[in-house]
């Protein structure tokens, strides 16, 4: 047993550390991104790619390096470190990881690699108006078969939908299921209209009105593929939100250092230490429960046997749920009305926090599915 | 990052596993899991079971006793033991005094005193606490004065567990009037059938006998009796409260309760279960779950602590080791509902109707809410964790 990262990892995460200091350690920078058209650097994103970061999960043939989910993770909580917008989630590890997952080998040529090196980007297009956090499609139906099949209706929000090559879209399919679907963005009958997201990022309302579709791979119901994809992909958030949480927690305990108040440092004030030393323990137990969801997933990844996978992410994500909002509001509160300012960082988190919570499933859908399996164990063993 | 064990550390989870749950008296354990008081003979019985198989101080050093273990199998060697429901060896004996007296102690202390200590042929008491000092325990005031061969020593100590029991109590004694406050403290082992020394009862808003008050007026102590050099006591308390504070998180315990509570829960309400009462379940869902994280960060702690140095981690374990302790007793007695006021059902010959587990889940309940005061207060744990991991 061994929670730590080894050298090659710990290498990799200096790297992306380094990275992402340059292009956000300054708030500014990060700002200036979000007022783009993209809403994210398209510098850093090619800086990414050359790190090999974009092609993380991807085997070698598909332009990728084949890394695991503690390497994805990683990144992940580095970018949430410096609140980084790049689609990291929703363009690689959502709909890279369903044309990975489910795409031949013709599709596979097409769009990973053009992903990984930073020269196309996908978009993950499966959330509907009315939709939670479920792995169905059923405002976007699919009809015909084969090579002629169209997709009608409503995907949004998609995240980082306007400037995609391609969209992965969900549909539900006419014998029921939910199909996975590569849309080309300028194919006809795609209207899509972009916005700004309370964190910074962009979204689109993206409408398929009879709009010619490819199934990936042979087609068919990949419900469990979805479902499979978000379970990675809550994991992954659960770093991000880690990385944000401890940039929180940092910038709480210098603010209450440095900053004076009846002329003596915050840090004379036992009830915010008490605070302080609270978001700690909430952030370490964080640590704990999302390393080990990570490698639950890995574990299951070389086994083949996916079994726990969606039981370890709802309890990861349960627990960063609770720890995201104590952190993330408690951030604000000791550090008073300059946390309250756009310009200041860490207010932010909280705002970045509650994206990621939502965006997969919040912790009313995590307590409610964890309630569904309570009586078939009595102590619940974390060890295989 | 791997998260399996070893091929040895599951095999020694088995074999501790096994022990457990076959060499300790059912009856033991059935006491432990229906969270029902233990007796004083029970406790022996147990832990002189576990010291026969060397089980039962496994930290201490190899020659009194000790197995030279990872801390992941002494965590493993733990949990298996509250899954069986199998009382801990005596905290006083096993993690507090015994490890002062073999790191500290003279040879001849060593020799007289730990195989009895290992054994629980004696059954020590700790003399620590007084009325004004808790938390601040460098506060203590109770004195020794050397005469001839002897210290003198007067003096009250509080909050003495289970002193009822007691064969011996250790005890913190200020010896030098005049130094600074932790620089004149010996530590100093008292036999308590001594002449002068009175035991007397606290009694608990549980209605237990759990704490004692220990009076001393004018008891004779020899003076080889003193652990280690005059003086230097506050250094070997600080070395057994650090023992104290490993093993403090109660993971494997509130765990098993927790999983009890499932059980008692199915049938605590003739309307059905109440596992499927949607808030009921979503307690339970939210407690298991944080429990969990209390686990995997001692997992972690244990996993990574082969350098000797604390995992900064280790201080989140008391603080919300102790707070989820208190949040399952508190759901079981939820749970128990208007049961819970029969406390009194298991007296006095009486054929109570009710469940046996509500008739402890008031009492447990109550009794709980010390685990956040003993030990070094959770208060002091954020002021440990504010300062010396934060910086603050």
């Amino acid at each position: 047993m061994d929670f730590e990262y080894d050298d090659e990892q710990r290498a990799l995460r200096e790297a992306v550390r380094d990275l992402l200091n340059d292009a956000y350690g300054d708030w500014e920078k990060r700002r200036d991104a979000s007022r783009t058209d993209e809403g994210y650097s398209t510098k850093t994103w090619q800086q990414l790619a050359e790190m090999g970061v974009l092609g993380l999960p991807f085997t070698e043939e598909d332009g990728g390096v084949g890394a695991g989910t503690v390497e994805i993770g990683l990144v992940a909580e580095e970018m949430g470190r410096v609140l980084a917008p790049e689609p990291f989630i929703p363009a690689v590890v959502l709909a890279g990881g369903a044309v990975a997952a489910a795409g031949s080998d013709e599709q596979r040529q097409a769009h990973l690699p053009s992903l990984a090196d930073g020269s196309a980007l996908l978009a993950w297009a499966h959330l509907e108006p009315g939709g939670r956090a479920d792995a169905h499609a059923v405002d976007v139906k699919a009809s015909g078969s084969g090579d002629s099949v169209t997709l009608s209706g409503t995907k949004e929000p998609v995240l980082f939908a306007g400037g995609a090559a391609a969209y992965v879209v969900t549909a539900a399919l006419e014998d029921g299921g939910t199909g996975l679907f590569l849309v080309d963005a300028s194919a006809d009958g795609v209207s899509a209209s972009a916005y700004a997201t309370h964190e910074g990022g962009r979204a689109s309302k993206v409408v398929f009105d009879g709009v010619a579709a490819q199934p990936l791979g042979q087609g068919g119901d990949a419900t469990e593929v979805v479902a499979r994809l978000l379970d990675i992909a809550r994991v992954v958030a659960a770093h991000e939100a880690m990385g944000a949480m401890a940039m929180a927690l940092e910038s709480t305990t210098d603010y209450l250092k440095s900053r004076k108040q009846f002329g003596v440092t915050l840090n004379n004030f036992q009830a915010l230490v008490f605070r302080a030393a609270d978001m700690y323990v909430q952030l370490e137990l964080t640590r704990s429960l999302v390393l080990w969801a990570t490698m639950v997933l890995d574990a299951a990844r070389e086994s083949g046997d996916s079994s726990d996978v969606a039981d370890a992410a709802a309890r990861a994500s349960l627990q960063v749920a609770t720890a995201g909002r104590h952190i993330g509001q408690e951030a604000i509160q000791l550090h008073g009305g300059i946390a309250m300012t756009a310009e200041y960082r860490v207010g932010h988190v909280l705002s970045r926090l509650t994206a990621l919570e939502h965006v997969f499933g919040d912790k009313r859908v995590h307590v409610a599915a964890l309630s569904k399996g309570l009586e078939e164990y009595g102590e619940y063993d974390p060890l295989p | 990052m791997r998260l399996e064990l070893s091929e040895d550390e599951v095999a020694f989870r088995q074999e501790m596993r096994e022990f457990f749950t076959t060499k300790v008296p059912e009856s033991i354990r059935d006491t432990v899991k229906g969270r029902h008081e233990l007796t004083k003979e029970q406790i022996v019985e147990s832990q002189q079971i576990l010291n026969d198989a060397g089980l039962a101080v496994p930290s201490w050093p190899e020659e009194w006793g000790g197995r030279d273990w990872s801390n992941l199998q002494k965590h493993i060697w733990y949990q298996e033991m509250d899954r069986a429901g199998v009382p801990h060896p005596l905290a006083f004996n096993a993690s507090m005094v015994g490890p002062v007296i073999a790191a500290f102690g003279s040879q001849e202390i060593k020799e007289r005193f730990l195989p009895k200590t290992a054994s629980l042929d004696i059954w020590w008491s700790q003399g620590f606490s007084e009325p004004d000092a808790g938390s601040d325990l460098a506060s203590l005031r109770t004195t020794a004065v050397r005469d001839g061969d002897d210290f003198i020593v007067n003096g009250q100590k509080t909050w003495t567990t289970l002193g009822q029991y007691g064969d011996w109590i250790f005890c913190l004694v200020r010896t030098d009037p005049e130094a600074k406050k932790q620089a004149g403290i010996s530590f100093l082992l008292i036999d308590m059938k001594s002449e002068g020394l009175e035991v007397r009862p606290i009694e608990l808003i549980d209605g237990g006998h759990e704490v004692n008050e220990v009076w001393f007026s004018d008891v004779r102590v020899p003076a080889e009796n003193l652990v280690g050099e005059l003086n230097k006591g506050w250094d070997y308390a600080k070395f057994l409260l650090g023992n104290e504070r490993a093993g403090v998180a109660p993971v494997g315990q509130v765990k098993r309760t927790l999983a009890s509570a499932k059980e008692w829960a199915k049938t605590a309400d003739r309307g059905g279960s109440l596992l499927e009462d949607p808030l009921t379940a979503a307690q339970v869902v939210e407690l298991e779950n944080e429990l969990l994280a209390l686990e995997l960060t001692a997992l972690r702690v244990v996993a990574n602590s082969a350098d000797g140095k604390p995992h900064p981690a280790s201080s989140v374990l008391k603080l919300k080791g102790t707070e989820l302790q208190q949040a399952v007793s508190e759901l079981v007695v939820d749970l128990a509902g208007p049961a819970s006021l029969a406390s009194g059902s298991n007296e006095n010959g009486t054929e109570s109707a009710l469940a046996d587990w509500t008739a402890q889940a008031s009492q447990v309940y109550l009794n709980h809410r010390k685990a956040s005061i003993y030990g070094g207060s959770n208060e002091i744990q954020r002021q440990i964790i504010a300062k010396t991991i934060l910086g603050l």
